[in-house]
């Protein structure tokens, strides 16, 4: 394929596009087919091959839209009018309606009959969208994840083609360098950096991989982009590579995913096809192509050096740094390896340029950030802000505040690595530094709000358990130290502790965060210390907790001193 | 060379080097359970934090290069604190079984308890309850004891090339154990022990059989004979003080007296027995053209076990010879016996060996009982053997010498440099040009096959035919020798090699998997100069001018390859499974 071939093709399927009355995007991610959303596709091309309108109205299977909570999600698209009509809850008996009442009438030239349909319209001028700003998940929900055109005719490889035929290595790393974008992984390592670093290192056959290996509980955005928009991450990952002097690329993604992988290893054919992957790409110089590797589902193995020996066929096991990866990686190979959601930024950047990136976010924390939103909301889901929009934003205009009516205690963010915020905390501005100032991180982008039923020792222990049953066992402060923080709270739990032992847990966590060898034993017993930061007194009760066996305890939760 | 400042002062290294190592230079101990000097870090333990002052960040000292102008503090009570803390982890997930355990009073982790005066156990103890391995009766597995501090995988997997050993389960359920978790004895395990020598705990250690030798020397019927090994004399001291390589046969000889032992042989002489049937094979198949070459050396159990798993190919390059203790064995239990009127079903030999893998060779197959019996009863460790002398009440350092018992106890030096790597080729030689040309060499030493270089390749003259040699210790070091010689056999071209000598341990014999702890390549060194210097000094420094080994061979086998010498000094090899099932 040749540069220009990419305009006439996404020429050709935007007139395609416009040829039809009606698209109908419908969610087709993994939540969403979790509730149905392929058995209402098939309704809806059914009734649409019965009203005889199945040329005029093309239904789009399409990646996350981000309410999933409410799924599965149809939005409909008028063509000539630019105000689209969501349509949340479908059920194939509505999808069903949705054609014969919404739109056939539509197009015989008459009026729609809403009805019964009106309650399941969701305006799309209330916050949880129009406080957004999409770049990373700017395709979600538009495009046919399955289709290369599709992502050809919202700009698709337009910047690929831009870096390869008029932009130099340095000047792609320049421009990602004004962007001021962070690893979105979680640890915030400046992008740009980490490229530069890999492009002077040393070796034949430099590799780039993109991280797919996500395993936060709760934290799907790394999904969701893979399997909403593949292309935008192939292309990201190209740029990077030719950035960096790399030829070859790694999916690492979890086996967990197999919808993600179905799609990526769609997406890598499609592109080899089309001659945008391979040898030559558009007729430059330039080699790359693509593989994937499944990852067996082990959380550490989103280490970058157990990743590594992952793929390398060893057991997942984190190893000293240095040397880095980006200096010696995967078979001794320089290699760079950059989360999904960083890579699915890239190609936007060099459209759009690093200083329109930069212009977002806070002074160190730039552009936007997706967020896996989940717990005791009104509405849950996948979400991209700017940097630098408040928690409180983020929980009650995006997230619209507390589902159960009861008052929101917490969130935590960072997932297991992270640490719980207080309410009083809210207004503080979503960044890097802002939540490590909390006691908390970033992370890779897991939000769960918790309410005031929630215990905070209770969430403490559900993360610690995920960490210590993930550890791999390496090195003694996380595989040992995990355990016995585990039993200490557990102790606390069933109302037998002591203030010793809080000193202990303190004791613990001190050794595991400075003695563990990789992230997931520093980080473990985060919760826990934020916890005790800022609920002190639930812990407290729980120690007071001195007739827990007789079910006297009044800490009003659900505790196991209440099952005796 | 940069430079860095560590605790205040000033230290200037080559760039690479890690903290842990840059502290030593300036005499700060810093302390560490994982890391070993002849292993990678392996980054396990956590213990080794120091603190990067610029940043206050904690650092590990084993797996941190030092950088330029790096400013570290390696003490301070946080950092002892957590270094505390880690202990006490351990500790929790280990047995507090100090009191009967093989390693009690030689034990990293319980010095460490100590050094950090940790009294109290204030964390739940959570050891699991697992089954120990005493299935080769070689090396007993307590996965129990293990801190998982990866020393016995990696010696296992990168060093010896074995395999035997991996991680299992993972978290707090992380344990040690054979590739599915199959017992010892029916996995590739070659019993050479190097995971017992390099672990900081009880975890692995040598099967205990001192009780049995007790129990016979206590036996009014049985005639207790033993014989030391030659890397055992200098090593044996270390368990009582002495620096490595001091040379302590007399004193060996009489501890083992004082024990009861009836008679005391070394098994010196079988290396010299070894020797002349040995060169007389090599010379067999390089001048006469009979049998194949190269011609690979056999004294080593590990090795030969390990030949037969995993390169069974070459057995026809073996040498048939037994290893030297198995002669002495055959002998004390034929020769010596007819020649002293006793009853060989009531002579009991023990083998004082610095190995492992002689437990296992000691039943190996059929060739063991050449006298009729089994040849040698016991095979013990050096280790064992110093337990004993501490149990026998002997004060080793004041004990005066004695002398071994004849037949089967005088030797020559080529015999004592058996130990070191590089030691059988050497003697061999020298006989081997004897053989060649019936004249006494001048200089003795060949230089090419000593020192501790993982593969030693020469080309020698001998008796005006161009030879050549290789020298592997460490079984990691095997594969490219005999790949080598694949290689030139299947492309037809020359033999890289003459004659090859494989030891399974690092060093030889003295840095065998029965020696005492802590070894190092420094100790290796000491321990193998102890031999060299007794060569130096020896009356006789070639097998063959050994009158005992004369002797034998006028009144009793003949000549060497004779049929009585291959019935008690030969064996012979199988190709065996890696895996038993």
């Amino acid at each position: 394929m040749k540069p220009e071939e990419i305009t006439i093709k996404a020429q050709a399927r935007a007139a395609e596009q416009q040829a039809y009355a009606f698209r109908l995007f419908c969610c087709d991610s993994t939540g969403c087919i979790s509730s149905g959303a392929i058995s209402i596709q098939d309704a809806l091309n059914e009734e649409l091959a019965a009203a005889g309108a199945a040329e005029k109205v093309e239904v789009v299977p399409t990646g996350c839209m981000g309410l999933c909570s409410l799924g599965p999600l149809i939005r409909v698209s008028r063509q000539g009018t630019s105000e689209d009509v969501l349509f949340k809850e479908v059920t194939v008996d509505s999808a069903r309606t949705l054609i014969k009442d919404y739109i056939a009438p539509q197009l015989n030239g008459g009026v729609p009959e809403l009805g019964e349909l009106a309650k399941f319209i969701l305006p799309l001028d209330i916050p949880f969208f129009k406080k957004q700003i999409k770049i990373v998940l700017a395709n979600a929900g538009l495009v046919d994840p399955e289709r290369l055109d599709d992502y050809l005719a919202r700009d698709g490889y337009v910047a690929a083609s831009k870096v390869l035929t008029s932009m130099s290595p340095d000047q792609v790393l320049a421009e990602i360098r004004d962007s001021g974008l962070r690893g979105r992984g979680g640890a915030g390592f400046p992008t740009a950096t980490k490229w530069g670093i890999a492009r002077n290192a040393v070796g034949d056959n430099k590799i780039i991989i993109c991280n797919g290996d996500e395993g936060d509980p709760g934290a799907y955005m790394d999904r969701c982009v893979l399997e909403s928009d593949p292309h935008a991450v192939i292309e990201g990952m190209m740029i990077g590579a030719f950035a960096m002097g790399a030829n070859q690329g790694i999916f690492y993604i979890r086996a967990e995913y197999p919808l993600a992988v179905e799609r990526v290893e769609k997406a890598i054919k499609d592109a080899r096809k089309a001659g945008l992957l391979g040898k030559a790409i558009l007729g430059t110089s330039f080699n790359f192509d693509c593989e994937i590797r499944l990852g067996a589902g082990a959380f550490v193995c989103g280490e970058e050096t157990a990743l590594i020996a992952s793929i390398e066929g060893k057991r997942g096991t984190p190893r000293p740094r240095p040397p880095f990866p980006a200096i010696k990686g995967l078979w001794n190979q320089p290699t760079c390896i950059n989360n999904v959601e960083t890579l699915a930024n890239i190609a936007r950047i060099i459209i759009k340029g690093g200083k329109w990136y930069a212009s977002m976010g806070t002074e160190k924390s730039k552009g936007t950030k997706v967020f896996a939103l989940t717990g005791k909301l009104k509405n849950s889901g996948l979400v991209e802000v700017p940097m630098g929009m408040t928690l409180r934003e983020v929980v009650f205009d995006v997230g619209g505040g507390s589902g159960s009516g009861t008052p929101i205690k917490a969130i935590q963010t960072g997932g297991p690595s992270g640490g719980l915020i207080p309410a009083e905390h809210f207004d503080t501005p979503i960044s890097y530094e802002h939540l490590q100032q909390l006691g908390s991180i970033m992370g890779s982008g897991g939000l769960i709000v918790m309410d005031e039923d929630d215990s905070v020792v209770d969430i403490a222990r559900f993360y610690l358990d995920f960490t210590v049953d993930e550890s791999c066992g390496k090195c003694a402060p996380c595989r040992i130290g995990g355990k016995q923080l585990l039993l200490l709270l557990d102790k606390i739990r069933e109302g037998k502790g002591s203030e010793a032992d809080v000193t202990m847990i303190k004791r613990v966590a001190l050794a595991m965060q400075k003695g563990s060898l990789c992230g997931l034993g520093q980080t473990a017993p985060n919760p826990v210390l934020s916890g005790l930061r800022y609920f002190r007194e639930e812990f407290d009760e729980r120690l007071n907790c001195k007739d827990g066996a007789k079910g006297g305890c009044s800490c009003g939760h659900d505790s196991p001193c209440k099952a005796n | 060379m940069i430079t860095a400042t560590i605790n205040g002062n000033v230290v200037e290294i080559p760039e690479g080097t890690s903290i842990l190592d840059a502290a030593k230079r300036l005499a700060i101990k810093i302390p560490v359970l994982c890391k070993h000097p002849d292993l990678d870090h392996t980054a396990a333990c956590g213990i080794c934090v120091v603190r990067n002052k610029s940043n206050g960040r904690m650092l590990r000292a084993c797996c941190t290069p030092v950088e330029a102008g790096m400013d570290l503090l390696t003490h301070d009570p946080e950092i002892v604190g957590v270094r505390r803390t880690i202990l006490e982890l351990m500790m929790s997930k280990h047995p507090n079984e100090c009191l009967t355990c093989g390693r009690s009073g030689d034990c990293e982790l319980q010095t460490l308890c100590q050094d950090f005066g940790i009294r109290r156990e204030e964390l739940p103890n959570i050891t699991p309850d697992l089954p120990k391995d005493c299935s080769t009766g070689t090396i007993e597995l307590d996965p129990r004891k293990c801190i998982s501090c990866g020393r016995c995988v990696q010696v296992c997997q990168d060093k010896q090339n074995v395999w035997a050993l991996s991680f299992l389960d993972r978290g707090i359920d992380t344990r040690i154990a054979t590739a599915g978790d199959i017992p010892l004895n029916e996995s590739p395990c070659v019993s050479c022990g190097q995971c017992s020598a390099h672990c900081p705990t009880g975890a692995i250690v040598e099967h205990d059989e001192s009780g049995i030798v007790w129990d016979k020397l206590q036996d009014p019927d049985a005639i207790c004979v033993v014989q030391i090994a030659p890397a055992v004399r200098v090593a044996i001291g270390e368990a009582f003080g002495f620096a490595p390589g001091a040379n302590l046969t007399g004193k060996t000889y009489a501890a083992l007296r004082q024990m009861g032992f009836k008679y005391v042989f070394d098994t010196n002489f079988g290396a010299d027995l070894t020797i002349l049937e040995e060169a007389s094979e090599f010379v067999e198949r390089f001048a006469n053209g009979k049998g194949e070459l190269p011609l690979i050396t056999s004294c080593c159990p590990a090795w030969v076990d390990f030949m037969e798993k995993y390169h069974s190919d070459m057995i026809g390059h073996f040498s048939s010879c037994k290893s030297p203790h198995e002669m002495v064995g055959a002998l004390a239990k034929t020769y010596f016996c007819e020649r002293n009127n006793l009853d060989p079903k009531k002579v009991f030999m023990v083998s004082i060996m610095p190995c492992t893998a002689k437990k296992m060779e000691i039943k190996r197959n059929e060739d063991m009982a050449s006298s009729g019996m089994q040849d040698v009863d016991v095979s013990l460790t050096t280790r064992e053997l110093a337990r004993m002398i501490k149990q026998a009440g002997i004060d080793f350092a004041w004990i005066p010498e004695s002398q071994p018992d004849h037949l089967l106890g005088a030797y020559s030096g080529a015999g004592t440099i058996f130990g070191a790597t590089g030691g059988v080729m050497e003697a061999a030689l020298r006989t081997a040009v004897h053989m060649v040309t019936g004249e006494k060499l001048g200089k003795v030493e060949f230089e090419a096959t000593r020192g501790l270089k993982g593969i030693k390749e020469a080309t020698l003259n001998v008796a005006g035919h161009e030879v050549r040699i290789a020298i592997a210790h460490g079984l990691g070091n095997v594969e490219m020798v005999v790949n080598k010689v694949r290689e030139a056999k299947a492309k037809g071209e020359p033999l890289p090699y003459h004659f090859i000598e494989v030891m399974a341990c690092p060093g030889g014999c003295v840095g065998g998997g029965g020696q005492p702890y802590g070894v190092t390549d420094e100790v290796r060194l000491a321990r193998a100069k102890g031999l060299y210097s007794e060569d130096t000094a020896g009356v006789w420094r070639n097998s063959h001018e050994n009158p005992y080994i004369q002797e034998l061979y006028r009144t009793y086998l003949d000549k060497p390859l004779s049929e009585k010498s291959h019935h008690l000094l030969h064996t012979h090899y199988k190709v065996r499974p890696t895996y038993q099932r």
